[in-house]
């Protein structure tokens, strides 16, 4: 009863936040609520029984996570606009997919039933053989490590490509000079890159080619 | 309908969590927060599988050989981890590349990023 | 600076090792508790995230070089995958534990997790030293001079 009221307390707890990150504009503070959020959610897998999962969501999700997004702003402005787009479309999309998704969750059987089609197949096997065969009590880690291991090979190479990505994007000698946001904008617009001619004429057809020829010589 | 929403009551708070989640990301116009409302969706969805694998009076899957216990299925908490750190690495490539866009157009908001390529002549001016 | 608070330049000085250690500690008992390659990579990296914010960029590129540390990226990744390779030339699969110690399968597989995991530790610690030399460093015009990360 007790892990039942601690686990709707945590999850209202992220509903709340959720929200919150809606609305408010100052982006260091939904920095800190997508923090707060993470380690809250590192709670509820600790009370749903998932501590390894607890464990990388907490260090990964409340720690690095926020502490990359913390570094970024401080190149970024930091409050954002307010909303100039219509929300009504959003809201839809929002409204048909939760329609949708409850209508999967009817399917569901219920919330911790022991007889779920997903503890048959291999799971059973997984735990059973992991301390008497291989001796080692962790049954995660030898999923991860030893029977799943091309899984893990893959997300290794994908945090590896993630590396090699950022340090693409951001660590390179060619990096655009960074333009000075003190002059107006239509100053500023000199320092930008300008666009070459031959991505355009592929795209456009011959009537549209003077419209843009018009426009290349304006800006 | 009641006992319904008495068994399957989690699944459902975590359907409300990913709504949000993807509200933020359809909605907002500035890049950083559709970032975060994109983790606020991962983690959501992180929430749905691990409540997927919980079994009634189970325990974390540590094997304790001595004691006869009910163990929740491993399989999701091995999934998840994976989509975790596959979620923090696409966030680090996502803020990048928003590091990059304010280089080159002055804003993450995304009209005036339009406008400014509009200005550019990257894109057509679209009349709205 | 953060390194004029005598607080912030204690309390770093006397954590760092104990994180460290920590991170260890996770890294290598991953078997019998939670724990494991992920998480330790994070909390190593934590500590030298910890010293760089509180000693300033410069501490924390004499300490740990962003050549150096994005070399052991792929040094990482090419430990997982060479665990598998000496599986192949041991006469298994690919990846297949049981062919490390002929003699003993499960001590094969005992060899085979802490060599898998010890990879992706080291992968994940520089990843994410990586991403906050790439974040914390960018636009700043020393980083280049310095031969950064090039």
């Amino acid at each position: 009863m007790t892990s039942v009221m601690i686990n709707i307390f945590l999850v209202s707890l992220m509903v709340v936040i959720a929200v919150m990150v809606v609305r408010t504009h100052r982006l260091f503070a939904v920095i800190v609520m997508s923090g707060a959020y993470s380690l809250i959610s590192a709670a509820m897998f600790v009370n749903l029984d998932a501590v390894d999962v607890a464990f990388t969501e907490a260090a990964v999700g409340a720690g690095i996570s926020t502490v990359l997004l913390l570094a970024a702003m401080a190149r970024l402005p930091a409050e954002e606009k307010p909303l100039k787009t219509n929300v009504i479309g959003p809201l839809a999309v929002v409204a048909i997919v939760g329609a949708l998704l409850v209508t999967a969750v009817v399917d569901l059987p219920a919330f911790g039933s022991a007889d779920a089609p997903a503890h048959t197949h291999v799971a059973p096997r997984y735990l059973a053989e992991s301390d008497a065969k291989l001796h080692i009590p962790n049954v995660v880690t030898t999923v991860l490590a030893s029977y799943r291991g091309f899984d893990t090979l893959g997300e290794t190479i994908v945090i590896f490509a993630a590396g090699l990505g950022v340090l693409l994007l951001l660590a390179g000698k060619t990096k655009t000079q960074l333009p000075d946001y003190s002059k107006p904008k239509t100053a500023r617009s000199a320092t930008r890159p300008k666009a070459s001619s031959s991505p355009k004429k592929t795209r456009q057809s011959s009537a549209k080619k003077k419209k843009a020829a018009k426009k290349g010589s304006s800006s | 309908m009641f006992d319904f929403i008495a068994s399957h009551w989690n699944y459902l708070i975590v359907v409300v969590l990913m709504l949000i989640g993807l509200y933020i990301v359809m909605s907002r116009q500035n890049l950083v927060k559709k970032l975060v409302g994109l983790s606020i969706f991962q983690t959501a969805l992180f929430l749905f599988y691990i409540t997927l694998g919980r079994i009634d009076g189970g325990t974390a899957p540590i094997i304790n050989p001595d004691v006869d216990y009910v163990y929740s299925n491993p399989l999701p908490h091995v999934l998840i981890l994976t989509a975790i750190v596959v979620g923090v690495a696409t966030t680090a490539l996502g803020l990048a590349l928003t590091l990059r866009i304010n280089d080159a157009f002055g804003s993450i908001e995304e009209d005036e990023i339009l406008a400014a390529k509009a200005e550019d002549g990257l894109i057509e001016e679209k009349k709205s | 600076m953060m390194s004029s608070n005598p607080v912030f330049r204690v309390t770093t000085k006397i954590l760092f090792a104990p994180i460290i250690v920590y991170g260890l500690y996770v890294q290598f008992h991953g078997d019998f508790g939670p724990g494991g390659g992920f998480q330790a990579g994070v909390i190593i990296a934590a500590a030298f995230i910890l010293y760089g914010l509180v000693f300033g960029m410069v501490a924390l590129r004499k300490l740990a070089p962003p050549r150096i540390v994005a070399l052991f990226m792929a040094i990482g990744v090419m430990i997982y995958g060479g665990v598998g390779v000496v599986s192949l030339l041991n006469g298994g699969n690919y990846l297949d534990y049981n062919a490390l110690d002929h003699h003993d399968p499960a001590h094969g597989q005992h060899l085979g997790i802490l060599l898998v995991e010890l990879g992706v530790g080291v992968t994940v610690t520089s990843v994410m030293m990586v991403l906050f030399f790439a974040f914390a460093g960018y636009g700043d015009p020393k980083a280049e001079d310095d031969g950064g990360q090039g």
